[in-house]
């Protein structure tokens, strides 16, 4: 049998059978392959927490160790859309709370570990979906996160302020400060807006919640 | 073993017909995925598997395929490919998949697959094609590692993440040259890899 290859139904019938083909394929493939997608992905959020609370896990399995410090769904606080993780740490309280901003090139995130003072950073993770590497890239390396331990997001009013990131030589007002990567400053004051953002605006509710607490009593 | 034809197709990219310094194809994806060894190694092995996959099967179909429309079913077939690709490595190999980022995706336009799907697969044998595709691809991973290997060794001190310039040199006020790790810098690279492979082959001629 032989088709005339240059016909205008041989062509339409053609391209339908291929594209056809294709997704099935794509679309098997992607359903076989998810279960292990997602997991890898959990894994990687997990990593990353576990990066912020300065947990090393080398040579262990970190699906166990995460769940060994952060043990259960009900140590998970939600605030609208905002959640906040309980983590258990040597007979210690620290809350981690995942951040979303925006860098050079394309998102940027991270989690933040306070002490139970809502007030003490612990430990920071930054990740990147794409920043220049050897500089925006820098965020994600332990040299910078450390600099913001032992900071504190509050005021001496107690007012929360967030942590600036800026060029070494500035100073910021009223609050305490990082010094910037030097040659990634569009990165570093993104850092620095997103800490702003989330911290001042979006767990407003998470962080005020706490001095009522105070006050009143431990329940 | 090999007949000095399919010699020619096999090896012939890696060095008198190299995709990337003598048909001067590709050229911005060894820009982008060249700043350290790991990703290029990633990225060589997956164009080489896409080329050759995508030579296969475009071959085994050349007679079947519409003339007017052969470019978009090239495209799907490759864009089937690299979809796969990024599935099964976002499974496997997840930090890899995270490091590729977008450049994954990009695959799909580089240059050397439509390249060798237009000009040898649509007119060769199946096992002709694997070899055509495996030895662009190839062809298109050395380069790539040539050029991560001094970026990564020069802009970081490092190799395949380990340091292997000695503390003691930076105490000596050796400093990293953060120009490497600037995709301008990669181009440089390649116009010098692409020097020194002129240079070489015309001496051979010779």
């Amino acid at each position: 049998m032989k088709f005339n290859t240059n016909s205008n139904v041989y062509t339409i019938v053609y391209s339908t059978i291929v594209v056809v083909i294709v997704a099935i394929v794509l679309a098997f493939a992607n359903q076989t392959l998810k279960p292990l997608q997602d997991k890898n992905e959990l894994l990687d959020k997990q990593k990353q927490i576990l990066g912020a609370l300065k947990v090393d896990y080398k040579g262990q399995d970190p699906a166990l160790v995460y769940a060994s410090i952060i043990p259960a769904a009900e140590d998970t606080l939600h605030f609208g859309e905002k959640e906040v993780y309980v983590a258990h740490l040597d007979g210690q309280i620290k809350y981690v709370l995942p951040l979303t901003g925006k860098g050079l090139w394309g998102g940027i995130g991270g989690y933040l570990a306070l002490d139970e003072d809502k007030n003490t950073i612990y430990g920071v993770n930054f990740n990147h979906e794409g920043e220049t590497p050897g500089l925006g890239a820098k965020i994600v390396d332990i040299e910078f996160r450390e600099l913001f331990e032992g900071k504190h997001i509050r005021n001496a009013e107690g007012e929360v302020v967030s942590v600036a990131v800026l060029k070494s030589g500035k100073r910021a007002e009223g609050q305490e400060q990082v010094d910037a990567i030097s040659g990634a400053t569009i990165t570093s004051s993104g850092v620095s807006t997103m800490l702003h953002e989330e911290l001042v605006n979006n767990y407003v509710e998470f962080l005020k919640i706490e001095e009522v607490q105070d006050v009143e009593s431990e329940d | 073993m090999l007949s000095q034809k399919t010699k020619d197709t096999l090896l012939g990219p890696l060095n008198t017909n190299n995709p990337v310094v003598v048909q001067i194809l590709g050229i911005c994806s060894a820009l982008a995925v060249t700043v350290q060894l790991k990703p290029a190694l990633v990225m060589g092995i997956a164009v080489t598997i896409i080329v050759a996959m995508s030579n296969v099967i475009v071959s085994l179909i050349r007679n079947t395929i519409p003339m007017r429309v052969r470019i978009i079913v090239q495209l799907v077939v490759v864009a089937a490919l690299v979809t796969l690709v990024s599935e099964v490595l976002k499974a496997f190999a997840y930090d890899v998949a995270m490091q590729l980022s977008v450049y994954l995706g990009l695959i799909i336009t580089n240059c050397i697959l439509m390249g060798r799907l237009e000009a040898f697969a649509m007119t060769n044998k199946p096992w002709d094609s694997l070899l055509d595709g495996l030895g662009n691809g190839l062809g298109y991973a050395l380069i790539l590692v040539i050029v991560a290997f001094f970026r990564e060794l020069l802009g970081a001190g490092q190799l395949l993440g380990f340091q292997v310039i000695p503390q003691g040199f930076y105490d000596f006020g050796y400093e990293n040259n953060g120009m490497m790790l600037m995709p301008a810098m990669a181009l440089i690279l390649v116009g010098c890899v692409i020097w020194a492979h002129r240079a070489y082959n015309d001496k051979e001629a010779k």
